[in-house]
C-alpha cells in the first residue's frame, strides 16, 4: 500500500471476513445510496421520523430522519454525550421520546413497551451490562429464549409441557456459549464473571431469541483483542443469516472493519452517514470526534496525526472548537482547511 | 421448674396451627420477596383480609368452600389494586404503599362505621364462624393424645385445624417448588435481578410482577383463615408487628428457598416459647410480672434474630455462595 492512498482507505484484508455473500448484497444494495445524513435506503428496517427527546432544557436526541437498511451492519458513532445511547433506549422503548414517530419492519413502534419491541424482534444489549448476577451463566441464557410455554404459570406446574422445548433452549444456549467462549463458565453465577465476559454474555443472551435486528450499545468496550476478532466474526456471520445489526462503537478500527454503513451523532443529530471509509475521511466527523476526545483512534494514524496537527493550529488559536459548531459543519471545515 | 412440662409447651409450638399460618403466611412472601424482589411490607393486610372475608361470609350463612374463595378472592382483588399502581415504578414505591393499605385495611375493619360487619375493634368471635370448619372434619367429637401432646380433634385449637394448616403449607411448598425450577419462575428470579435486563428479552415484567403479588397475598389469605380458625378475628393482633415477624421468619429461614418460611416459623415460635416459659418458671414475679417477661421474650427473640441476621445473613437454608455474589 502506498502512503498516497486518500485518508481513510481501508486496507483490503479485512481479518475474519467472511464469503460475503450477505456482504456483497448489502455492498450493492448501498452503493447508489447518497453519502448525506438522513438518506433513503433501499430496503430499510428501521425508519425514524422527527424522534427528539429533551432532559429538562437539554436535547439529547434530535434526529430529522434515519434508515437502517436491513441485513446491514450499521455503526452508530460518536463522541461522549452524543444521544447515541437515548437514542438506542428511544428505538427500543425503554424511554419516551418528546416527539417523534418510527417504525420496524413497517410496524409503528411508537409507545409500544420494551417488552414488545423485543418480541417483534428487535433486541437490545446495554452499554453498562445487565448480567443476572445471582442466576447461573446457562439461567441467563435460557432466560433469552423465546416461545417457551413454561414461562405461564398455569403450564409451569406442569413440566412434561414445556421440558421438550428447554432442551432446544438449552442446546441452542450450549452452542451460542461455545461461540462466545463461555462454555467452561456454564454452571457459575454470572455476577462471578469478569466486565468483559458479562458484555459476551449479555450478547449471547439477546442472540437466544434469534432476532430479526440486534442493537449492541459498545458490544467490545473491555473485550480483548484475541476475543473482539472472534466477535467481529460472528457479527459478520448475523450479516450472513440476514440479521440486521447496529451497533455503538468507540473503537474505529472495529467500525471500519465490519460495517457496512455508519451513522455518525453528535449534540443529538446526525451530522454524517455513508460507507466507513468515507465517513472516516469526512472532516465533519473528525472534528466532532477530536472535538470531543482527543485520544480517540479513528482507525486510521494519518487521520491522527491530520486531527493532532489541527488541534495544535487550534491551541494557536487559529481556528475555533470545531465540534462546538458541529451544526453547522460543513461550512466550518472549509474555513478550518 | 417443671421441665418436662416446659418441653411440652415448647415441643407443641413446633406444629401449633399458629405456626403454621406463618409459615403459610411466610412462603406468600417469599414468592413476593424471595422470588420476584417485590418489597411487600403488608403481608399481615393481606391475612387479614382473608380472615374477614372468610368470616364474615360465614357469618352470613355462606358454605366453607365459599367462604374460602372470597377470601382468596379478596386478596387477588387487594393485589392488584395495589400493584396497578406500583408496579410501574421504582421497587420502594410498592414498600410504602403496601405498608399504608394494610394499615388502611385495619383501620377499616376496627372502625365503628362497620361494626355490624365486622365487630369494629373487638372484632369477631371465633365461635360466630367456626362452625363450618369443624363440621367439614371427618373426626368425631372428643379429644385425643397423641403421646404428650392431647387437644381436642375438631374445636377450636384442635388436631382438625393442625391437618389442614399443615396440609396447606405442604401444598404451598409443592408449588413453590415446582414454580421455582419453571421457566416461570426462572423469569421472576431474573425480575428480581435485572427488570430492565429481562425487559429486554421480551418479558411483560408488569404482568410476572402482578401475578407474584396476587399468587403472594392469595397464599397469605390462606394464612389469615388458618391464623383466625382457633382464635378470633381481631384487627389488632393483625397490624404492622405481624408483618416484620413474617418477615423475620423468612430471612431467619431463608429467602428464596422452599423450606426456609417452614423452618423459619418453626424456630421462631419454639425459641419464643422456650424463652418465654423457662423466665416464666425461673424468674420470680417479684423482679418480673408475667405480662414483663411476655415483653421481655420479644426483646430476647428480636436480638437473637439481629444477631442472626447479621453472621448469617442468607438465612438457615440459604445459599451462602449466591449471597456472596455482590449485586454490580
Ligand atoms: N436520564 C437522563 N437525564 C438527564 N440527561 C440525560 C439522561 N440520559 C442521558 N442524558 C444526557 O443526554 C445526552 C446523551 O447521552 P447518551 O447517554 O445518549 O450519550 P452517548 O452518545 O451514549 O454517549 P457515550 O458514548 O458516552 O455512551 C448526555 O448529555 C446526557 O447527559
Ligand atoms: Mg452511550
Amino acid at each position: 500500500m502506498s502512503a498516497d492512498l486518500p485518508r481513510g482507505h481501508v486496507p483490503p484484508h479485512v481479518p475474519h471476513a467472511t464469503t460475503a455473500t450477505g456482504k456483497d448484497r448489502v455492498t450493492a444494495d448501498l452503493s447508489h445510496v447518497a453519502h448525506t445524513p438522513g438518506v433513503h435506503k433501499p430496503d430499510a428496517i428501521v425508519v425514524a421520523d422527527g424522534v427528539t427527546r429533551h432532559f429538562g432544557g437539554m436535547t439529547a436526541v434530535d434526529v430529522g430522519h434515519l434508515e437502517v437498511q436491513r441485513g446491514a451492519i450499521t455503526a452508530l458513532i460518536g463522541p461522549n454525550g452524543a444521544g447515541k445511547t437515548t437514542l438506542f433506549n428511544l428505538l427500543t422503548g425503554f424511554d419516551k421520546p418528546s416527539t417523534g414517530t418510527w417504525s420496524f419492519e413497517g410496524r409503528s413502534l411508537s409507545g409500544v413497551s420494551a417488552a414488545r419491541v423485543a418480541r417483534s424482534g428487535m433486541v437490545r444489549t446495554f452499554q453498562l451490562t445487565k448480567a443476572l448476577s445471582r442466576m447461573t451463566v446457562i439461567e441467563n441464557m435460557r432466560l433469552g429464549a423465546a416461545q417457551q410455554p413454561g414461562e405461564n404459570l398455569l403450564t409451569a406446574l406442569v413440566p412434561p409441557l414445556w421440558k421438550a422445548r428447554e432442551k432446544e433452549i438449552t442446546e441452542q444456549a450450549e452452542e451460542l456459549l461455545v461461540r462466545f467462549k463461555l462454555d467452561a463458565k456454564r454452571d457459575d453465577f454470572a455476577g462471578s464473571l469478569s466486565g468483559g465476559q458479562r458484555k459476551l454474555l449479555e450478547m449471547a443472551r439477546a442472540l437466544m431469541s434469534n432476532p430479526t435486528m440486534v442493537m449492541l450499545d459498545e458490544p467490545m468496550a473491555g473485550v480483548n483483542p484475541a476475543l473482539t476478532q472472534s466477535l467481529l466474526g460472528h457479527i459478520q456471520a448475523l450479516r450472513e443469516d440476514g440479521t440486521t445489526v447496529l451497533f455503538v462503537e468507540h473503537d474505529m478500527h472495529m467500525v471500519r472493519h465490519i460495517s457496512d454503513w455508519v451513522v455518525v451523532m453528535a449534540e443529538g443529530k446526525i451530522v454524517a452517514e455513508g460507507p466507513p471509509e468515507d465517513v472516516m475521511a469526512d472532516q465533519a466527523v473528525i472534528d466532532a470526534y477530536l472535538g470531543a476526545h482527543h485520544d480517540t483512534d479513528l482507525g486510521d494514524d494519518a487521520l491522527l496525526e491530520d486531527g493532532i496537527q489541527r488541534l495544535e493550529a487550534e491551541e494557536a488559536g487559529e481556528v475555533t472548537d470545531a465540534f462546538a459548531d458541529t451544526g453547522s459543519t460543513t461550512t466550518t471545515q472549509e474555513g478550518t482547511r | 421448674m417443671d421441665w418436662s412440662r416446659i418441653l411440652v409447651n415448647v415441643a407443641g409450638e413446633i406444629f401449633a396451627p399458629t405456626t403454621a399460618a406463618y409459615a403459610l403466611a411466610a412462603i406468600g412472601l417469599n414468592v413476593h420477596f424471595g422470588l420476584t424482589g417485590l418489597l411487600n411490607m403488608g403481608q399481615a393486610g393481606f391475612m387479614l383480609l382473608g380472615a374477614y372475608g372468610f368470616a364474615i361470609s360465614t357469618i352470613a350463612g355462606w358454605p366453607l368452600w365459599a367462604a374460602v374463595l372470597v377470601a382468596l378472592a379478596c386478596a387477588a382483588v387487594f393485589g392488584l389494586l395495589l400493584g396497578i399502581p406500583t408496579l410501574k415504578l421504582r421497587g420502594d414505591y410498592l414498600a410504602i404503599v403496601t405498608i399504608a393499605a394494610a394499615e388502611i385495611v385495619r383501620l377499616i375493619g376496627r372502625s365503628t362505621a362497620l361494626t355490624d360487619l365486622t365487630g369494629a375493634s373487638s372484632g369477631l368471635r371465633g365461635n360466630s364462624y367456626k362452625d363450618t370448619f369443624q363440621d367439614a372434619s371427618p373426626f368425631p367429637d372428643g379429644t385425643f393424645a397423641l403421646g404428650p401432646f392431647e387437644y381436642s380433634l375438631n374445636a377450636s385449637n384442635s388436631w382438625w385445624i393442625r391437618l389442614v394448616g399443615w396440609g396447606l403449607v405442604a401444598l404451598a411448598c409443592l408449588l413453590v417448588w415446582l414454580l421455582m425450577r419453571s421457566p416461570w419462575g426462572r423469569v421472576l428470579k431474573g425480575i428480581r435481578e435485572d427488570e430492565d435486563a429481562v425487559r429486554s428479552l421480551g418479558k411483560n415484567v408488569y404482568s410476572y410482577k402482578m401475578q407474584s403479588l396476587v399468587l403472594g397475598g392469595v397464599i397469605g389469605a390462606a394464612a389469615g383463615i388458618i391464623y383466625v380458625l382457633p382464635r378470633a378475628v381481631q384487627p389488632d393482633s393483625m397490624g404492622r408487628p405481624m408483618t416484620f415477624f413474617i418477615w423475620t421468619i423468612l430471612l431467619l429461614g431463608g429467602a428464596a428457598t422452599v423450606f426456609g418460611p417452614v423452618l423459619g416459623s418453626i424456630i421462631f415460635w419454639v425459641s419464643l416459647m422456650l424463652i418465654k416459659s423457662v423466665m416464666r418458671e425461673g424468674v420470680p414475679t417479684s423482679i418480673m410480672r408475667t405480662e414483663q417477661i411476655e415483653q421481655f421474650g420479644w426483646i430476647i427473640v428480636g436480638v437473637t434474630l439481629m444477631l442472626l441476621v447479621i453472621f448469617r445473613p442468607q438465612g438457615i437454608l440459604g445459599d451462602k455462595k449466591e449471597l456472596a455474589i455482590d449485586v454490580r
